[in-house]
């Protein structure tokens, strides 16, 4: 398993534009979460934004890049030939699979984590100047608060499964352009889908199956009541579509050939 | 012309044909292009079945929504005093006071919150209309709570006179002329200075109109953001309470009293009426209470809700444009096509051509049906679908297919530009089909919303909004709401530009490059 990781890991690091990529997940989710806070304001009667969800605006752009890192460090390799490479060199797929994930994982997880360290940076600071302010009833952004690292935290992990889901996607279809059409079509459009029907029961069911809608309810820090699902069980939602995505893809990969 | 020599005209002709013969080959281009309308006409009528609209009582049936001489959906509830005039003539009359009633959203649960005031399209005023029937053709000179003096007719025209409102010390005369199908409205500050506030001609116009005062004042709007995104509007009752004197009628009228109708009132199950206006007379001043508007309406479904699939078929139309390039420069087979016609700008128009054209025929298609069927189902499942004309409809058709053959060009550049099929995606995607969502599902601040959709290629969503904002109707104008910042073809325009650029970077590209 270590040969298997050290090899992903080259893979990875030799990727044309990860750098790039890399450094437009960690620019990008703090500018759109900036941009975000930048046009809105407090009055001192108040307001009732949800301040942490707020300033980390910026995931719902961010997650696009991630998705792109994911499906090129598969497609990347289909499109070269390298995989038979890959596969003749290290023929247990599954593992192979695995390690990509775990690799895919731990570089997600960092360039998450400094991307909502500089959007809740970015929040703070431009949200005090626009009025959020304890004199107006909104204490300052803090990951103190519990909530408040609970969204923090539940980003970084949201960021890191949307890289899997998109990973198992790419595995699966093998072309580029069709598993992003796929992811976005799975972020995007679902989570829109739910504006669509006037049942509020279904409304309801679309909610809580839609990967966006349900796993960013882990930034929710207001009225969770009245959310359909509790922010870690939204989370888990996605978990569950990165694990089918990822189950889908293992799957064809072994019965499949390169 | 000799075998051995390559015909130079009709050179693009066979370009394109060899670009036609490729796209009909590869089974996954045209499988994409045959999911697309699949796709969008799929979603759009299955949320079209699941719409239900249902207004109780024995038949279940709503009633209908009031049509206007345009065709248009209209509003047409006010209180009406009248008497019949036939042939020409002219009514006057002086209102001195306008006052009224708003509720606003309860402070303590339960407690009605009624503040006094107008909302500032409440509307008092004379008024020509060709019997009492909802809908029918009109005219009225009228002062308003916060628009000034207005003359208005037939629910959509609106022209300006005077602003300003009305009190004790500065009353307002208002006069209202009938001459054939011709109606000219005045008003006057001190009654023997008239100023003509416009000129309007109905069409059809009977020999005998009802001629009188009127009182109207449309409900109090407020906005309110949904837990799942989208926003709640809620209307509140107001009512207008006007005071009337100096009123003369000249030309035929019937010497009697004058008639009372609560026009467009809803009755409670009891028989009741709800919220009813009314009318009082002491010596020759009249106090008229009305709630209500006369203008057109957007309540109501619109044709183009049997869209929503859109914005999933437009991103089926974009992977499969993106690929209709990118598969060229994976397989290599670029530089035979590059061989075969070393006219590389031409190449790139012809395969530009070739996508945009399939594209349109297959949105065509796809609008066509989701528009027409999905309507017939949202109306038997008894949603007031508001009317609009054939032309506004074959025009959303047409542009929706145009919106998506466009947007098929500006990605096909994005991957002739980038020749990487993950990024030439994404990039389309997040240009054309995030700013819509972002903007309708109101996540977004009004103004920024409004802004996306001017700015971005997702401007082109307008060519499908087929009720027009009406400056003189309170209604929440958002993007959310269903009406776009620009005019359908403005909004199509902008999205052109981008491909346009996109195409023009991309020629520019592939003629300095190697393949």
């Amino acid at each position: 398993m270590r040969r298997h990781l050290s090899a992903e890991w080259t893979k990875l690091r030799t990727l044309p534009g990860i750098g790039w990529l890399l450094l437009a997940v960690v620019t990008l989710t703090p500018a759109a979460s900036a941009a975000a806070a930048a046009v809105v304001s407090c009055p001192p009667a108040g307001c009732a934004y949800d301040v942490p969800k707020l300033s980390l605006m910026g995931v719902q752009a961010g997650q696009a890049v991630v998705a792109i890192l994911a499906v090129l460090a598969v497609t990347g390799e289909y499109g070269t030939g390298l995989v038979r490479t890959t596969f003749t060199a290290m023929p247990r797929r599954v593992t192979v699979l695995t390690a990509k994930a775990a690799v895919l994982t731990g570089v997600t997880l960092s360039a998450a984590t400094g991307a909502v360290l500089a959007s809740v940076l970015a929040g703070r600071l431009i949200l005090a100047g626009n009025g959020f302010v304890p004199e107006h009833g909104q204490p300052l952004l803090s990951l103190a608060d519990g909530p408040t690292l609970r969204a923090a935290t539940g980003s970084v992990l949201y960021l890191a499964l949307i890289a899997l889901l998109s990973l198992g996607v790419a595995v699966a279809v093998r072309d580029s352009a069709i598993a992003m059409g796929i992811v976005f079509g799975l972020l995007y459009i679902l989570s829109a889908l739910p504006l669509m029907v006037s049942d509020p029961g279904l409304q309801k069911l679309l909610w809580q199956i839609s990967p966006m809608n349900a796993g960013l309810a882990v930034q929710a820090t207001t009225r969770l009541s009245a959310l359909p699902l509790s922010p870690w069980a939204g989370l888990a939602v996605l978990a569950a579509w990165a694990v089918a995505a990822l189950l889908c893809g293992g799957l064809l990969l072994r019965t499949r050939d390169a | 012309m000799s075998a051995g020599t390559a015909p130079r005209r009709g050179g693009f002709g066979r370009l394109l044909r060899a670009e036609w013969t490729k796209f009909r080959t590869v089974r996954g281009w045209v499988l994409g292009l045959a999911v697309a309308p699949l796709v969008i006409v799929t979603l759009g009528l299955v949320s079209a079945s699941g719409s239900h609209t249902s207004c109780g009582g024995p038949y279940d049936v709503c009633p209908a929504v009031p049509v206007g001489p345009g065709g248009e959906a209209v509003d047409d509830k006010f209180y009406f005093v009248h008497k019949p005039l036939t042939g020409d003539g002219s009514i006057t009359a002086r209102v001195s006071s306008m006052t009224g009633h708003i509720r606003k959203p309860d402070v303590t649960p339960g407690v009605r919150n009624e503040v006094d005031g107008v909302v500032p399209w409440a509307k008092a005023g004379v008024i020509v209309k060709d019997g009492t029937r909802q809908g029918s053709t009109y005219a009225a000179t009228m002062v308003t709570g916060g628009h000034g003096v207005r003359m208005q007719y037939d629910f959509t025209g609106d022209m300006a006179g005077r602003p300003g409102g009305v009190s004790k010390d500065s009353p307002r005369w208002l006069r209202l002329t009938r001459s054939g199908e011709e109606l000219t409205g005045y008003e006057s500050a001190d009654g023997r200075h008239w100023t003509v506030v416009g000129t309007a001609r109905l069409a059809g116009l009977p020999d005998t109109v009802q001629v009188g005062l009127f009182v109207a004042s449309p409900g109090d709007l407020t906005v309110q953001q949904a837990d799942f995104g989208g926003s709640i509007q809620a209307v509140r009752f107001t009512e207008a309470i006007a005071v009337f004197d100096q009123v003369a009628l000249e030309g035929r009228t019937s010497g009697g009293a004058w008639e009372r109708d609560d026009i467009g009132v809803t009755l409670e199950p009891d028989g009741a009426p709800h919220h009813p206006g009314g009318f009082a007379q002491s010596g020759d001043t009249y106090t008229v209470t009305g709630v209500g508007d006369i203008g057109p309406t957007g309540e109501g479904q619109r044709i183009e809700s049997t869209l929503s699939g859109l914005p999933a078929g437009l991103i089926v139309v974009i992977v499969a444009a993106v690929m209709f390039v990118t598969a060229e420069y994976r397989r290599g087979l670029i530089r035979t096509s590059l061989l075969a016609g070393p006219r590389r700008g031409r190449v790139l128009a012809a395969k530009a051509t070739v996508i945009g054209t399939v594209t349109f025929v297959a949105g065509l298609a796809a609008a066509g049906i989701a528009v027409v069927v999905g309507t017939r189902i949202l109306r038997s499942n008894g949603n007031p679908v508001l009317p609009v004309s054939t032309l506004t409809e074959l025009r959303v058709i047409a542009g929706v297919a145009a919106l998506l053959a466009v947007a098929a060009v500006l990605a096909f550049a994005l991957g002739a530009l980038f020749r990487n099929s993950a990024a030439a995606v994404t990039v389309a995607v997040a240009v054309i089909v995030v700013p819509h969502v972002l903007a309708t599902t109101s996540v977004l601040p009004l103004g920024a919303a409004q802004w996306l959709l001017r700015l971005t290629p997702a401007a082109g969503f307008a060519v499908q909004q087929s009720i027009p904002e009406y400056p003189h109707v309170l209604a929440y104008y958002a993007p959310s709401a269903g009406y776009y910042p620009l005019a359908p073809w403005a909004g199509l325009s902008v999205l052109c530009a981008y491909a346009a650029l996109a195409l023009g970077l991309a020629v520019v590209r592939i003629r300095r490059r190697d393949a």
